[in-house]
């Protein structure tokens, strides 16, 4: 029902299986990190992998995201639901609005334009007042799921975090291998082609572009939840650029490439962080490599090795 | 004291000159950016770090070495050309049969490391460089008090972009430049080694991103991050001039240099993001730039 091709499918069981077998090995927090990370960058890879825009202000929907589901919860005190629900519907209104500009170009200008919205959303969220400035949003409560369910315990947190997920993975999967993802594949392939068939791209591209910010604000709003805090680095354009690496690592426009480059980027992170500047110094270098020698990331050079497609 | 529309006179005028500065760096980063993109079709997204490579080499002439500012303004920009010259023989050379956004790609990434080196090196504090002693204290313009630094850095780079223009548009070498932008190939078919032209043009990009860098390193403290503080509203410059013509880039940077410098008087809150509105208006009215060439 989702469009798995038979080696899809399999690989999609085996994702399952290590969502669920992990966190009684390593640690959930840092899982419940990767998997955001990966939900952030599946919503990335429909951009840049299915219709061929690369933004570089995903950071400003994220963050966005991240703020109003701490704000709701922390003020509020909303459902654990709500509070996600609200991060994602603050993503698609402000992809709304900033897609409407940014599609007027492509290419280039394209990823010039919504870094600099996104650079104006980070001003703004530094003079704001509810976002509360340098500090942020700090001790959100976790809260409840459904009125019933604590979220204070780091394993019921992550089962839910999973669930989100992996609902919202199989979503990117539904888009994409629906009729309207042709179109949108048609359009990267050759845009006038679409036209002159009727179909009107710049529609097609902008509501891509905002169920794509809408699913990246849910990743940040769950973000928030998990670790209680919203800050200026999620709307911060380092943020953008780390998204855009984690997609191109694991492999642009292929189905596991954002899972499997948010589990690298965030391994890597986690392991650097004790050495300051040298994860900056990390990720250019990535990124160079990934440019020069390694253009289909690791899915897609496996995909390659293997002869399916990933 | 003179007041207009109800501001002291000194305050405005004081601000005016902060925004031609600001505005000053933000033509000869778009300039660069331009020519850059015109000849190579990449963006270059290490350009705040080159810029910032710049007002380092400055920094470290003088304190290693003991050369002064004067010098450096000729040296650094050098020595960093050599380095973009460098990098795009055994780098950026790589990708033009790829699609525009792997340069876009690549050059972030190089920017990251570049960056990551020097705070990893100096810290991201910052280091002070000082005015050259002929170049301290300030002039009284009669409506105000104006630092002779501040002036001489409005004046130099007006001198550089006009220069630079004058060599795009006036001479031989600018013509065949122009030319082969339109139509690689066929002026290679003249006997013009493209390939040399393509790197000169890097380096000379490159080197002007130094020599703002180099200016720029009396005025705000040298430290890794300088960069990347100017370089994000710079793209949104370069979005708003369109990077179809040189005279566009350098009206369009101190334009908008002015217009954030009478923010500030004005409405201080929006200073630091009316360059972006500016841009949403751009965007919504004529889509292509002020000076853009239709799609």
């Amino acid at each position: 029902m989702f469009g798995f091709s038979r080696a899809q499918a399999i690989a999609f069981l085996a994702m399952v299986v290590l969502i669920a077998v992990c966190p009684f090995v390593l640690y959930p927090v840092f899982l419940m990190r990767v998997l955001c990370a990966a939900l952030f960058a599946c919503a990335f890879n429909l951009m840049i992998g299915y219709v061929g825009l690369l933004s570089f202000g995903h950071a400003a929907f994220f963050g966005m995201g991240s703020y109003v589901a701490a704000w709701t919860m922390k003020t509020w005190h909303v459902d654990a639901s709500i509070a996600i629900i609200f991060g994602g519907l603050t993503g698609a209104a402000l992809g709304l609005v900033l897609g409407y500009l940014a599609i007027r170009r492509s290419g280039i200008y394209f990823a010039m334009i919504t870094l600099a919205l996104a650079q104006m959303v980070y001003f703004f969220c530094l003079e704001a007042p509810f976002t509360g400035g340098e500090d942020g949003i700090q001790q959100v409560p976790r809260g409840h799921l459904f009125g019933f369910i604590d979220l204070s315990n780091d394993m019921t947190m992550y089962w839910v975090v999973a669930a989100v997920f992996i609902g919202g993975f199989l979503l990117v999967h539904r888009i994409i291998h629906s009729p309207f993802g042709q179109v949108l594949k048609g359009i990267r392939e050759n845009e006038p082609r679409a036209t002159s068939l009727g179909y009107r791209t710049d529609d097609y591209k902008l509501i891509a572009f905002v169920l794509s910010c809408m699913i990246s604000g849910v990743a940040g709003g769950t973000k928030a939840l998990v670790f209680g805090i919203a800050t200026l680095t999620d709307v911060h354009y380092s943020t953008s650029g780390e998204v855009v690496l984690t997609t191109l690592l694991g492999g642009l426009g292929t189905v596991f490439g954002p899972a499997m480059g948010a589990l690298v980027v965030t391994s890597m992170e986690n392991y650097l962080a004790q050495f300051g500047a040298w994860v900056t110094v990390t990720q250019g270098a990535i990124f160079m490599i990934c440019v020069l020698a390694f253009r289909r990331g690791i899915i897609g050079e496996l995909g390659a090795f293997l002869k399916i497609s990933l | 004291m003179i007041t207009i529309f109800g501001i002291p006179g000194p305050l405005l005028f004081g601000q005016l000159l902060l925004g031609l500065i600001n505005g000053a760096f933000y033509a000869m980063l778009s300039l660069g950016l331009a020519v850059i993109f015109g000849m190579l079709n990449i963006i270059n997204f290490a350009h705040g770090a080159l810029f910032m490579m710049g007002a380092f080499a400055s920094w470290m002439l003088l304190n290693y070495v003991g050369i002064g500012y004067f010098p450096a303004l000729i040296l650094a920009p050098l020595l960093v050309g050599i380095f973009g010259i460098i990098l795009e023989k055994t780098i950026i050379s790589r990708l033009y049969k790829l699609d525009h956004l792997y340069g876009l790609l690549l050059t972030f990434g190089l920017a990251l490391v570049i960056e990551g080196l020097f705070r990893n090196a100096y810290g991201s504090s910052g280091m002070p460089y000082r005015i050259p002693n002929i170049l301290q204290g300030a002039t009284n313009l009669g409506f105000m008090y104006m630092p002779n630094y501040r002036g001489w850095v409005v004046v130099a780079a007006l001198v550089v972009c006009l220069a630079t223009w004058a060599i795009i548009e006036k001479t031989s070498l600018g013509a065949t430049l122009r030319a082969a932008t339109e139509n690689a190939p066929l002026v290679q078919a003249f006997g013009v080694d493209v390939p040399r032209l393509i790197t000169l043009t890097y380096g000379g990009g490159v080197a002007l991103a130094a020599f703002a860098g180099v200016l720029a390193a009396p005025i705000y403290s040298v430290n890794p991050n300088m960069g990347t503080n100017f370089i994000n509203t710079v793209f949104a410059v370069v979005v708003i001039g369109g990077m179809g013509s040189i005279m566009g880039s350098i009206i369009t940077g101190f334009g908008l240099g002015v217009v954030e410098g009478l923010t500030k008087v004005f409405y201080p809150q929006a200073s630091a993001t009316v360059v972006f509105v500016v841009m949403v208006i751009v965007l919504l009215v004529r889509p292509r730039g002020l000076f853009g060439k239709a799609a």
